[in-house]
């Protein structure tokens, strides 16, 4: 089992709780820890309510990786949005532009242990990882 | 999706049994502040034993609704609280430090009947 886990596509509300219970038995078919489950499936929900309430449209990609430790979950989130306008500003917490808590992307990289965003007028792509400890 | 409420005495009682989609979490908010409404009832015990999830957006709305039904002048007490749930929520960052928890249902009913006293 290596390389590209599974793909699930964001275009209804519906697919949030679809992404995170993929993502959540994929993170236990991995040997993740009940607690880890929860992060990365909390994480997950963030990720695609991003994508469905700004973007409309994208898709959450899981991959197993190795690195710093032997067994890692990669979760990609990437839509084809109008951006980020200021990512600095959408790392804060308590900062959202949409009514919401501000609490989504600031959370989703404290419960994950890496964590890269890439954003412009084209789209965004979120890539995080949990390794297995 | 329609989530069970409960009827007790002067109490509501919810257990969530489960996965909160968005949808079903705002229908829960209107249900819950209509039946508090047409049952006159003066505590509600929501317990979330059940759930393995809550992420920013439901935390709001199961936030929202304690301070709704406070408005109407009914307290709500979260029950239940998973350790993976309460570990989440603050790593987001979410303190739900206005709510009122308890272990379990017996607990959260002992809390109500406390608060309430006390009005």
């Amino acid at each position: 089992m290596k390389g590209t886990l599974s793909n699930v596509p964001i275009a209804k509300e519906l697919d949030i709780v679809g992404a995170r219970q993929t993502g959540r038995n994929i993170a236990t078919e991995l040997g993740f820890s009940s607690v880890d489950q929860a992060r990365i499936a909390t994480a997950i929900s963030e990720l695609a309510r991003n994508i469905y309430l700004y973007a409309k449209k994208g898709e959450i990609t899981f991959q197993q990786v190795e690195g710093v430790a032997p067994v890692g979950l990669k979760i990609i989130a990437k839509d084809n949005g109008p951006g980020i306008k200021d990512i600095s500003k959408s790392m804060i917490d308590g900062y959202s532009t949409s009514g919401g808590l501000g609490a989504g992307l600031p959370g989703v990289k404290r419960l994950m242990d890496d964590f890269d965003i890439m954003s412009s007028d084209e789209g965004t792509t979120i890539h995080v990882i949990k390794w297995l400890r | 999706m329609r989530i069970p409420i409960l009827k007790l005495h002067e109490y509501l009682l919810i257990s969530v049994q489960v996965d909160l989609d968005d949808q079903t979490a705002m229908q829960f908010q209107e249900d819950l502040l209509s039946k508090i409404h047409e049952s006159g009832a003066t505590g509600v015990v929501l317990d979330l034993t059940s759930v393995d999830i809550i992420d920013s957006f439901i935390a709001k709305v199961l936030g929202d609704v304690v301070s709704m039904a406070d408005l109407m002048g009914a307290k709500v007490v979260f029950t239940g609280i998973q350790p993976a749930v309460s570990m989440t929520l603050i790593d987001l960052g979410i303190h739900l430090q206005d709510v009122p928890t308890a272990l379990d249902l017996e607990q959260g009913l002992i809390k109500l009947r406390r608060e309430l006293e006390e009005k």
